[in-house]
């Protein structure tokens, strides 16, 4: 998205009204007793059509990342199980990557070492499968560009960094330039957590470099 | 309970003005900043008049000892704490009785603002650390905490601002001092989500009569709606300091 007009939006607090636009209430918005829609975090207002639809919701500018089914994240393999993986993704919620969603043939567990394919500190690009906070994500590495990063930089950004990232500048076209630019290829989960792999790690580094002072052209440490 | 022998200390002066030479519903100086530890998920500073509190808030994560998860909701943890170097007299820096009991109604007042059914299974962790104390230290931390909390990024209805009231010289008087507080009459601490008016933490000690406590409970509310407005100051001027917005909304 290019930069159009400066328009500021307020920055909502915890317990500030929602203007009332019709629509449904998306996340970051709750009814509170007394009859009030407010927002539950430091935020700003997020208008989408969705369809016919127009949620409102209110985008954090910083949260924990809570898992949903559906996302791409980029995960840490913490410990090696007997027919599973724990993975860290950044999240409250320690993820499960099950030995049938590493392999497609049937496997016998009792003649396969689990840390062969996959040992702790290993970093994978995973895809969420289920997740409906009564028990841990599950995830697969199954589909296509999923799977174990061999090689690559890798970063951590801050919620903060990461709504931007998302939001303001757009992922999608970034994806693009990067690609362009410096022949890496982009990976960015939506766990806050980015993966260049390029031919060399200076063009990596270099890629990286623009992403982290694009972001701070809008974001202030 | 209140010492007896209070009355050869003079609270008042004959204009009406406290020690600090405050009036009796004056706060006292309050600054509040956001985001001063970098290793916290969210923390605040609090300088309420003499007192200087730290906050911290670590969360949503995962809760250990595991056994305490519950399946339902997140469990809110609080631990307020005294630095020995606090008081004149050194302090034990183990947590004495009075300790856990703040611990326990400081997170019971925070509590109901949290929207802790969002993140079961997890623990939200409040550690406060009072640096600096001079009577009132448990609604400095309740106000602080909150906005660490918000800080954090975790889920709320509203914030929490909290401040006392007491009876010094036969007057009902705002935001006592520790002077106030040990040679006073009573003192009452009150907590409350002001957008939602409504009162989390109400405790009370000496004696107040039925007038006593309506005019101390309103100016309680009063004072609670200037500390608000602070909290919210000090939120939004580092937000709106760290994010500059270049376009209008969009995904």
């Amino acid at each position: 998205m290019t930069p159009r007009r400066r328009k500021k939006i307020p920055v909502l607090l915890p317990g500030d009204k929602i203007p009332s636009i019709k629509g449904t209430l998306g996340p970051g918005v709750t009814r509170r007793e007394d009859g009030k829609n407010v927002s539950v975090f430091v935020g700003q207002l997020l208008v989408q059509e969705k369809g016919k639809q127009r949620v409102i919701q209110v985008a954090p500018l910083k949260t924990a990342y809570i898992p949903m089914p559906g996302d791409i994240v980029v995960g840490k393999i913490i410990e090696v199980g007997v027919t599973s993986w724990s993975v860290d993704i950044n999240s409250p919620y320690t993820a499960i990557l099950p030995l049938s969603e590493v392999f497609s043939k049937p496997t016998e567990i009792t003649r396969i070492n689990l840390s062969k394919s996959l040992k702790v500190g290993d970093v994978i690009i995973a895809k969420v499968v289920a997740f409906d906070l009564t028990r841990d994500p599950v995830l697969t590495i199954k589909e296509s560009k999923l799977g174990k990063v061999p090689r690559g930089t890798y970063l951590e950004l801050t919620p903060l960094e990461a709504y931007v990232f998302y939001r303001r500048i757009g992922e999608e076209k970034f994806v693009e330039t990067v690609k362009q630019k410096y022949g890496c290829e982009l990976f960015v989960g939506k766990n806050f957590r980015i993966i260049l792999i390029g031919e060399s790690l200076e063009a990596e580094r270099n890629a990286m470099h623009e992403i982290i002072s694009t972001i701070r052209k809008y974001v202030k440490v | 309970m209140k010492m007896k022998s209070d009355q050869a200390i003079k609270l008042l002066n004959d204009e009406g003005l406290r020690l600090d030479g405050r009036r009796l519903d004056e706060l006292r100086p309050l600054k509040i900043e956001v985001g001063v530890l970098k290793n916290a998920d969210g923390s605040a500073y609090i300088e309420h008049g003499k007192n200087k509190i730290i906050v911290a808030v670590y969360g949503p994560r995962e809760v250990h000892p595991k056994h305490l998860t519950l399946p339902d909701r997140a469990i809110v943890r609080v631990r307020y704490h005294m630095a020995p170097f606090s008081v004149p007299e050194r302090k034990s820096p183990a947590p004495s009785r009075r300790e856990i009991e703040l611990s326990k109604v400081i997170r019971e007042a925070l509590e109901p603002a949290i929207l802790v059914e969002k993140f079961p299974r997890t623990a939200i962790d409040v550690f406060i650390e009072v640096l600096q104390a001079d009577g009132g230290t448990r609604c400095a931390s309740i106000t602080a905490a909150a906005v660490a909390l918000a800080d954090a990024g975790i889920p709320m209805k509203d914030l929490v601002a909290a401040v006392a009231v007491g009876k010094i010289n036969g007057k009902i008087a705002l935001d006592l001092n520790h002077l106030e507080d040990q040679y006073g009459e009573g003192d009452m601490p009150v907590a409350m989500m002001p957008g939602l008016k409504t009162i989390t933490l109400l405790q009370a000690d000496g004696i107040f009569s039925k007038e006593e406590f309506k005019q101390a409970l309103d100016l309680a509310i009063s004072g609670i709606q200037v500390i608000y407005r602070k909290q919210r100051e000090a939120l939004k001027k580092k937000y709106e300091k760290m994010i500059r917005t270049v376009t209008g909304g969009g995904s």
